[in-house]
């Protein structure tokens, strides 16, 4: 079982811990997986097919396995005004993915977050759990190469 | 302080240890401030706070000073931000290193690190202290006044700054109504964006029959540019929980919700923290102060969808649905969650409710504008030196937010528009800097009060492109359910793609116009009424760009990639950065010599325009 014991901390058959649930499991796993669905469906009493339809609904959960690490580039009105669409599209261009995929290697997945509320370090990406402000599209490819992405060119 | 209440409680445990009450309450009390809000922690504050530790341990003054790690001073781009106390001295952008520094000359040999100091970059002076900055100067904290003071992980803190007694007035002195007249009186308005009055709130739901209430605090803050509720919920997250708790008792629901964003792990740790400890105390839980009010709180997560933020859409989520408003009425106060009466309030409304009850009607009502009450806490962003978060009294000019509190524009450029409220609110030219801070003028003005995000553009920032942004993006977060809404958006926002590539066509504002105010009308919920509003107020004071992009195809603001051209100067000396770094080698050049960019292979990417150490490269 992937989930018995998140389950056992909830109360079966209460739909309205189900995204909670769903939090928990993505947490634990990185991924909602449709095994994973089908036994929170059991648990809850909800149709698997419901429960994907909820937890598509929002952004926050991934149904396929990330990378190692999950780059965020936030995309908020003040990382706007400062640039971040530039961050973007160059690591997107260094990765060769778009944002809501995940490199061929698994090292990276690539995701656009809407405001991670740090607005006065503008612009802002997410390396995993750990923030990296006043970015520019130069800072954020160093950035990557310290995690092992990229191949172009070196700088110096 | 906490002896008082002792003795008129049996029943909860308010006791502040007597040196809890000195450390917070004796102004001569030797500490040191070390911010620990999302922004400072981003910037290394935690390896700071462990340093400045280690430096005191080493001196043998542990038990002398006491370093304290308190929420967010609002300075975040200045962070990591360290205050030392006795004498507020206000450093900024502090490094672990400095510990030693501060340790050794400051606190024992007395003198004050000038190299720390904030040089405000708008006067050209030195601040000594916090309260003698610029962008303090014309804040007025009060919701946010325990913010940066307190240790927020530390309940005995804030029971040390009255906290809790405004619960214990109510639950203990008043009846459910005197608390609802009381919030009515005050003149106290949602705080979350279309400013409803709180106490009509509260009384509908109060009135409205059910079996069970219930009340829920919107922490939801989605707004991208802002951060008020993360800063206050980090900073103080007890005044919110005591808020919710007074609603609780006011509308007579025994069971709390906080909906807060997944996107804020340090907000969610803290609230944690704080239930459990109000928990312990007997704050919260059964018969609270010996009444016969029962009152529990429960924390559930946003997923990354922003129409969560709209009240019935926020209800859906917590039942395990699918975030999709729903049409009103019946309002959430008479059928909300699991069809039963439930009120919903803001973080920063709530968190006036114990001050308000605290210091009654007439002290909150003597705040703010005739018709808008009290201060608003702000996140102050974009192109202005002073970025952080803000709090002033309603009525305030946008003027004296932009230039007096946020020292003016960076780089010495233009000021071009305040952005107010979001991706529902407007964009507002220089001619409206003096417009007052308050619902109804910003409203008059085509924007939004919002929940308080104000982003500023200089001449750099395009108009259609910030429409264009907004409108991307609430086109993404429409929930599909209503069509002028989910088609509307789609079809404005592919115009507005056009416009921006050079291809708009003659009549394209004035169908954008057309279907915007189609969408407004016929928009079930507050996300599709207001996301035309960054088109609508962008054509509507700068129209003139719109044309020049759809008959001149130009950008005159030089932002909107397609329309744009890189050129190298002459301050170049070839140190051949850029040539090495652009992806689609465009560039080309002898070391030591002016480079030179082939415009065709150019896939305007700005990689060079960011990377030259030389500002030799231009865009126009």
């Amino acid at each position: 079982m992937i989930s018995t014991e998140i389950l056992a901390k909830y109360p079966r058959g209460d739909r309205g811990f189900l995204i909670p649930i769903l939090q928990e499991v993505q947490e634990l796993h990185g991924y909602v997986s449709p095994d994973a669905v089908d036994e929170i469906s059991a648990f809850i009493g909800v149709s698997p097919g419901e429960i994907f339809g909820v937890a598509s609904f929002y952004a926050a959960f991934r149904f396929t396995k990330p990378g190692k690490h999950i780059v965020k580039v936030c995309r908020g009105t003040a990382c706007h005004v400062r640039g971040s669409s530039r961050i973007l599209e160059m690591v997107e261009r260094e990765l060769k993915v778009k944002a809501g995929e995940t490199t061929s290697d698994g090292l990276f997945s690539l995701e656009r977050i809407a405001c991670f509320g740090c607005c006065a370090l503008a612009p802002v990406v997410l390396v995993d759990k750990e923030v990296h402000g006043r970015m520019s599209s130069t800072r954020a490819r160093r950035l990557l190469t310290q995690y092992g992405g990229t191949h172009g060119p070196e700088e110096g | 302080m906490g002896d008082d209440i002792t003795t008129v409680s049996v029943h909860v445990n308010l006791t502040v240890p007597a040196e809890v009450t000195d450390a917070i309450n004796n102004p001569d009390h030797k500490w040191i401030a070390v911010c620990m809000g999302t922004g400072c922690t981003s910037s290394a504050s935690t390896e700071l706070h462990k340093a400045l530790r280690e430096q005191l341990d080493s001196h043998n003054l542990n038990g002398q000073v006491e370093v304290r790690r308190t929420g967010c001073f609002g300075f975040c781009e200045q962070g990591p931000i360290v205050v030392v106390y006795p004498g507020e001295t206000f450093y900024t952008r502090v490094k672990p290193q400095d510990a030693k520094a501060i340790v050794e000359q400051h606190i024992l040999g007395g003198q004050r690190l000038d190299r720390l100091l904030f040089h405000d970059p708008a006067t050209n002076a030195v601040a000594e202290s916090w309260h003698k900055m610029s962008f303090y100067g014309k804040q007025k904290r009060v919701v946010l006044q325990n913010c940066g003071i307190i240790d927020p992980e530390n309940i005995d803190h804030y029971l040390a700054k009255e906290g809790y007694l405004g619960l214990h007035k109510a639950v203990t002195e008043m009846t459910p109504q005197q608390v609802i007249e009381v919030v009515s009186k005050s003149g106290l308005r949602g705080r979350g964006g279309a400013g409803f009055p709180t106490g009509s709130k509260w009384a509908t739901a109060r009135q409205a029959p059910g079996t069970s209430k219930y009340v829920i605090c919107n922490a939801d803050e989605g707004d991208p540019g802002a951060f008020m509720n993360r800063s206050l919920l980090e900073g103080d997250p007890h005044c919110m929980l005591e808020g919710l708790a007074i609603a609780g008792y006011a509308v007579g629901a025994k069971q709390g919700f906080v909906y807060v964003r997944a996107e804020y792990p340090l907000a969610v740790e803290r609230i944690q923290k704080a239930i459990q400890a109000s928990r312990e105390r007997g704050l919260l839980g059964p018969s609270i102060f010996g009444s016969d009010f029962d009152f529990n709180i429960e924390i559930r997560l946003g997923a990354g969808a922003f129409v969560c933020g709209e009240e019935t859409a926020l209800m859906q989520s917590i039942e395990g649905r699918r975030g999709m408003p729903k049409p009103r009425p019946p309002y959430p106060a008479q059928k909300g969650l699991w069809g039963q009466p439930t009120t919903i309030n803001n973080v920063e409304t709530l968190a006036w409710v114990p001050l308000i009850i605290r210091q009654g009607s007439e002290w909150y009502a003597n705040i703010g504008t005739n018709t808008s009450k009290g201060n608003k806490t702000f996140a102050l962003t974009g192109k202005v030196n002073n970025t952080g978060l803000v709090e002033v009294p309603m009525g305030t000019t946008l003027r004296e937010l932009v230039f007096d509190i946020g020292g003016g524009i960076r780089d010495n450029r233009k000021f071009k528009a305040v952005q107010v409220g979001g991706p529902s609110g407007g964009c507002l030219p220089a001619e409206y800097l003096d417009t007052p801070i308050d619902y109804e003028s910003l409203q008059a003005a085509g924007s939004m009060m919002g929940s308080g995000g104000m982003v500023v553009m200089d001449e750099r920032n395009c108009a259609v492109d910030i429409a264009h942004y907004f409108l991307s993006f609430t086109q993404a977060e429409s929930c599909g359910k209503c069509p002028p809404c989910r088609a509307g958006t789609k079809r404005m926002l592919e115009i507005l793609e056009r416009i921006k590539l050079g291809q708009g066509e003659p009549d394209d504002v004035d169908r954008l116009e057309k279907l915007a105010n189609t969408v407004k009308i016929g928009s079930l919920c507050g996300l599709g009424q207001t996301a035309p509003n960054p088109v609508l107020t962008t054509i509507r004071y700068f129209r003139d760009e719109y044309m020049a992009h759809i008959t001149e195809h130009r950008c005159p603001a030089a932002a909107c990639q397609a329309l744009i051209t890189y050129e190298i100067i002459d301050a170049c000396n070839g140190c051949t950065l850029c040539a090495r770094l652009c992806p689609s080698n465009a560039i080309s050049g002898e070391r030591k010599q002016k480079h030179v960019i082939d415009t065709k292979a150019c896939i305007r990417c700005g990689v060079c325009y960011d990377s030259c150490n030389y500002n030799a490269i231009i865009v126009h």
